[in-house]
């Protein structure tokens, strides 16, 4: 069964991608959306089985050999357990209801196999990822989804912003995987093996050994955690490798939803959470891993409240969400993480989903400053974005059962974090800022989309929907010829740091909500948003429940962490809440009661939000460290290097002396075979007559 | 004889040599016909070598051995192992897709041309096949006269200038390994090369013994500095010049490394073990960043050659199973992916006639199905799980690791910059919006096209995903090589130290980067195991 699970969707990418014009729009719709849903339809079983406590263990299904080399031997293999089983029903349901979304989102677009089949690959190989029983396989599905990633965010291959976005997205992840690289060979060499089963339960008997590296000698777990954590930190977005995530916005919006979301970018805290064993022997790791998790969680949050973007500040609130997960697993809460994974991945497919009907609506226009006042036209998309957005924030009543699904997850997060004590004292501090700055910027989206008045008139995507496409419906273009739309994002971009005063009114444009195959998954997942914390937390993060679900995986459950979160001091559990609800309130005042109060802020604070909306100059930065500097020295070498030094005094030069010397370049190319031959000739006349007279 | 019962490996020398011959007494189109029919037989007889190979326990290392004096100690003395045998498959897997790649492109003199390659393809599999110090020596340096002709006569504007390049860089590297096999024949009283693979050479002179084979192998490699050749030459020469050059001559360094440096000079592989790994730490990074800056197609794609050669160099001198493995899994890969890579540029220079990158732009739009195997072939470069490459470098330089990590470090940081060149490149040709109207006009692949890359296409994939396949024949192979290369190996600089140490003993070899230091600083405890070594 797992089998068709996972070979299923590449099976269905296949033919689509092979059929592709062939095979034309329908049958490779049919074929892939059909594919993930059978495959999703079968893991729900399975991660049922595991929550009915079915299993006492985890199965592992070999398929075949893959590279044997000396003692290291990694199979394909299919590994099964509490652990898989959770982000089984995670990419299959968010992949599945992608897939039918896009019949709507990309209905207009010319090129919808592609796009179809990218989808499924990517979700083949985020299968493969997580049923991985070695490092090698993980590191497969981790390039796979790497190689899906790189393809759909630069789907639209005429917008060199789109190509862009796509190129950095993979050099960037594979920084990350030069770490991930390193920590599989320096595991192969301790271990001898790169099963994780065996090396997970060989790992605590490293505790104290030391192992070379770099001419120092350190920790040996020190040493593999770290670096397979720069691997998660690449794929996860974290803090110093997290500049591709907002920029693969690039890509189609369900893309956003599906890998920059729900799924791939959580492959680190997988990670994380399936080596957790390994993780917990290394006390320095897990220290790193909770700081790097806390300071992205902070960092993402800050510069997300002011984005103008609507799908920009949903990337750094992914990313910020995911430094939870980080400084959940960093504290020793693994359960936690998974959990606000899990419940993560609902709403924020969410929201990207909702965002994604909100531009079809707006006829592709992004920025917020040209919205407003929508609730009454898209009043579906309207009620689950708000579904989303209570999720997100963490509504919920402390002590209670009442609460949406991010209420259960982030909480349990943030009392595990105090509880632990330590470097979770200093995350639970910055978690708990980050709690109030996403409530606000949540808000902020929502308000500045759905209520106030029209400022559609500034658009220019509007002013071409009313002019061009006059009459028929509202979205004609738009995908057909994405490479115009390119620039004139820049060009907001651009204006954002003008001020310009928002122009009011609809310009005659009349939004319409979408079509229901793509208002079906939004409330598919607003229904995971709303019910998903209440339904599950007894599993994933109740200490009996979750000692019980957790055993059938190689997760680390710390029983003991997950009770002592529960006797956390009132106003740690309050915190939350009273973050959430000054966070909406803020938003409030600033965007729907005083809608002059942002304009005033920048302009009082323009050092501070220059630096916000300029995430940090990090962009500025890499490029004047890394990207300038390797084009400069290629130069240089290849200038000054190659033609200016080797070749000069090298081939060059003996040719000068060769033509000083007696004009025998004359002959040229018969004259140099010749020589050749002559020279060759000479010496295998001096190796037969040693071989003769000897 | 052998366990076919004819000489199999002289046949497969004797057909494209008469081939060449009947070539040149032909007309144009019956010499393209005679050329890939004869490659086509000698294909097929490769597999028919490939699948009579026996990889058994007990097989022999040496198989289907001919052995005719000549004079003196001089014969025709020919064997193959594992080793040999894949890079023979390679050679004869590549030789048809090479004539059919130059059906329409070649129309100048087109005899003389499939006569050249005919005889190339003799003189290949003479290299891996000879069992004779000076039989290798005659096929390792002739093989090289054809290639002269191919660029000097095909090649493009400044050909001259490239076979220039090509010859003297070749020359002093020939001249010293001649010596040093001479020297070598008269020490050991043979030229059998079995023989010297196990004649232990005193350590002293076996320095100079490397360093003549070094001059000659790393040039062939190429490693940096001795590079600069290549690009001119991949540059000048036609399509499937560049194709075998890559795929096959630049592999006949390789092999002699693995052939001759390795089991016959173990002492001194260990002495000079820092030399590779300096030039190839310099070579990974020096050649990706300046690939990164190429305006010229084939220019970048030779550079990247450079740096993929590289690991191959690490990982030969990692001193273990894995990461001679891995060496050989890359000269495979590299072997299939570049030669595609080149023969992706043929394709559209034949219809633009100009290599420069620039010119090109969107040919996803008008080209899709050529767009798909160039993604392959570009993913298969960058080394993605799954395809060829990835298996060999992730061997390659997890041998090395065990090594030095300061030199699997610094080589893997190879995946980075290959990403970086080849999506570059590759978003310059396939992406981006068609502004121009000959590039509109240029047609997607045609018939010939697709059959000459998806073969490749689909032993990238089959590698990726079963590189059992090609593993098993060579696996004894190399753990000979291994085994005959272990007293003089270092320990690396990673290995673990066991149980709770009171103090974590600092070593002084920081940024040293070679196992050698490790070992020298390395203090011997009953707690100390060296753990990952090779059985």
């Amino acid at each position: 069964m797992i089998q068709i699970i996972v070979f299923l969707p590449l099976l269905a990418a296949i033919i689509a991608g092979l059929g592709n014009k062939a095979l034309g729009n329908v049958p490779a719709k049919i074929v892939t959306t059909g594919a993930l849903f059978i495959s999703c339809a079968l893991s729900w079983p399975i991660f049922i089985s595991f929550l009915m406590g079915g299993h006492e263990e985890g199965f592992v299904v070999p398929v075949m050999t893959w590279l044997n080399s000396d003692s290291f031997n990694a199979m394909w293999e299919l590994r099964v357990d509490a652990l898989t089983a959770v982000m089984l029903v995670v990419i299959t349901s968010v992949s599945a209801l992608v897939h039918l979304y896009s019949w709507g989102y990309m209905d207009e677009d010319p090129d919808q196999p592609r796009f179809f089949a990218y989808l499924s690959l990517f979700t083949f190989a985020m299968l493969m990822l997580v049923t991985a029983n070695n490092l090698l396989q993980m590191f497969f599905g981790w390039e796979g989804v790497g190689l899906a990633s790189y393809l759909l965010i630069g789907f639209w291959f005429r917008k060199p912003s789109a190509n862009a976005a796509a190129i950095k997205a993979f050099v960037v992840n594979r920084v990350g995987d030069l770490g991930f690289m390193m920590g599989i060979f320096a595991t192969y060499l301790v271990f001898d093996t790169i099963s994780i089963p065996e090396i997970l339960a060989a790992a605590p008997n490293m505790a104290g050994s030391t192992i070379g590296f770099l001419g120092y000698r350190f920790e040996t777990m020190t040493v593999i955690c770290l670096l397979l954590f720069i691997g998660a930190m690449g794929k996860s977005a974290q803090l110093g490798l997290h500049t591709w995530l907002p920029d693969a916005m690039e890509g189609p919006t369900p893309v956003s939803a599906l890998i920059h979301a729900a799924t791939m970018v959580t492959a680190g805290v997988f990670m994380v959470c399936r080596l957790s064993p390994m993780f917990e022997v290394s006390e320095t790791a897990l220290h790193v891993v909770t700081y790097v998790g806390a300071a992205t969680c902070f960092f993402a949050a800050t510069v997300g409240t002011t984005q103008q973007d609507i799908k920009k500040v949903i990337a750094y609130s992914t990313c910020s969400q995911l430094g939870y997960m980080f400084f959940a697993a960093g504290v020793g809460a693994y359960g936690a993480a998974m959990f606000h994974l899990f419940t993560h991945a609902f709403f924020k497919a969410l929201l990207f989903l909702g965002a994604g009907s909100v531009i079809h609506a707006m006829h592709h226009e992004q920025d917020m400053r040209y919205y407003g006042g929508l609730r009454r036209h898209i009043p579906i998309t309207f009620w689950t974005m708000m579904a989303g957005t209570l999720a997100i924030t963490g509504v919920g009543i402390p002590g209670t059962l009442f609460g949406f699904a991010g209420f259960f997850s982030k909480d349990s997060i943030l009392e595990s974090a105090f509880a632990a004590g330590g470097p979770g004292t200093f995350a639970f501090f910055l978690g708990v800022t980050a709690a109030l700055l996403t409530s606000f910027y949540s808000w902020r989206l929502v308000f500045l989309t759905f209520y106030g008045q029209p400022r559609w008139a500034g658009s220019e995507h509007i002013q071409h929907a009313v002019h061009d496409t006059h009459g028929h419906g509202h979205d004609d273009h738009a995908h057909d010829a994405p490479a115009d739309e390119g620039p004139t994002h820049d060009d907001h971009a651009h204006d954002a740091r003008g001020h310009h005063a928002p122009v009011t009114g609809t310009a005659g444009y009349h939004p319409h909500e979408s079509p229901w195959v793509m208002l079906l998954p939004l409330v598919v997942l607003t229904v995971g948003a709303v019910f998903a914390g209440f339904a599950f937390h007894h599993f994933f993060i109740d200490a009996e429940g979750g000692e019980h679900f957790w055993h059938a995986s190689t997760l680390f459950f710390d029983e003991h962490l997950m009770h002592a979160s529960h006797e956390v001091p009132l106003w740690v559990k309050w915190s939350p809440f009273a973050v959430m609800a000054t966070g909406l309130l803020v938003a409030w005042l600033a965007y729907i009661k005083n809608t002059d109060w942002p304009a005033k802020f920048t302009a009082q604070f323009y050092v501070l939000y220059q630096f916000l909306l300029n995430k940090w100059y990090f962009d500025e930065l890499y490029n004047a460290v890394f990207v300038k500097p390797a084009f400069a020295i290629g130069r240089f070498f290849w200038k000054a290097g190659d033609e200016g030094t080797i070749d000069r005094f090298g081939p060059n030069g003996l040719a000068a002396l060769v033509v000083a010397g007696g004009k025998v370049t004359r002959r040229l190319q018969s004259g140099y075979v010749y020589s050749y031959a002559l020279v060759m000739l000479l010496g295998l006349a001096a190796a037969i007559t040693w071989a003769i007279t000897r | 004889m052998n366990q076919l019962g004819f000489p199999i490996l002289s046949l497969m020398m004797a057909l494209p040599l008469a081939g060449a011959l009947a070539c040149l007494w032909s007309s144009a189109a019956t010499a393209r016909l005679i050329a890939l029919a004869i490659t086509l037989a000698d294909l097929a007889l490769g597999i028919v070598l490939w699948l009579s190979f026996d990889q058994g326990a007990s097989a022999p290392q040496w198989q289907f051995t001919e052995y005719a004096p000549i004079f003196g100690r001089f014969a025709w003395a020919m064997g193959i192992d594992g080793i040999a045998l894949m890079l023979i498959a390679l050679t004869v897997f590549l030789m048809p897709i090479c004539i059919l790649a130059s059906w329409e492109s070649v129309q100048k003199r087109v005899s003389e041309y499939m006569a050249a390659f005919l005889f190339m393809e003799t003189l290949m599999i003479g290299v891996f096949t000879a069992q004779d110090l000076f039989l290798f020596y005659i096929f390792f340096e002739a093989g090289l006269i054809p290639m002269y002709l191919i660029i000097g006569i095909w090649g493009g504007v400044n050909r001259i200038y490239a076979s220039y390049k090509f010859f003297l860089y070749t020359l002093l590297g020939s001249v010293l390994m001649l010596i040093a096999m001479l020297w070598m024949a008269r020490e050991a009283g043979t030229t059998d090369i079995p023989t010297l693979m196990a004649y232990n050479f005193d350590p002293k002179v076996q320095s100079w013994l490397w360093l003549a084979f070094f001059a000659s192998f790393a040039v062939k490699m190429p490693m940096w500095p001795v590079h600069t050749w290549l690009p001119d030459a991949h540059v000048q020469a036609p399509t499937a010049g560049s194709v075998i050059l890559a795929g096959v001559l630049l592999k006949m360094g390789g092999y002699g490394f693995i052939r001759f440096s390795l089991p016959m000079f173990p002492d001194a592989s260990a002495q000079f073990a820092w030399l590779v790994y300096g030039l190839s730490m310099v070579a990974v990074v020096y050649t990706s960043l300046v690939a990164l800056v190429q305006n010229d197609m084939k220019k970048l794609i030779a550079y990247s050659s450079v740096a993929h050669m590289a690991i191959v160099t690490v990982g030969l001198f990692a001193f273990n199973q894995a990461g001679i493995e891995g060496a050989m899994m890359v000269m495979l890969g590299h072997g299939l992916v570049s030669g595609a890579l080149f023969l992706c540029v043929g394709v559209i220079y034949d219809r633009l006639h100009t290599r420069e990158i620039d010119r090109y732009g969107g040919l996803s739009i008008n080209m899709p199905k050529y767009a798909v195997l160039f993604l392959l072939f570009t993913m298969a470069s960058v080394g993605l799980p799954g395809t060829s490459n990835f298996v060999g470098e992730f061997l390659s330089l997890m041998g090395v690791y065990q090594a030095s990590s300061w030199v699997a470090l610094v080589s893997t940081t190879g995946i980075i910059l290959g990403a970086a060149y080849m999506l570059y490149l590759y978003r310059r040709i396939c992406y981006g919006d068609l502004t121009k109207d000959d590039v509109r006009a240029m047609p997607d692949l045609n018939a010939r096209e697709i059959a000459i890359l998806a073969p490749i296409a689909a032993a990238v994939l089959w590698m990726g995903v079963y590189p059992e396949s090609f593993l098993a024949p060579m696996r004894a192979d190399v753990r000979a090589v291994v085994a005959r290369m272990e007293p003089a190996k270092h320990p690396g600089d990673a290995h673990l130290t066991a149980g709770k140490p009171a103090a974590p003993a600092t070593h002084g070899a920081h940024g040293a980067g070679h196992g050698e230091q490790g070992a020298a600083t390395h203090e011997p405890s009953a707690t100390t195991e060296h753990a990952g070594e090779a059985h």
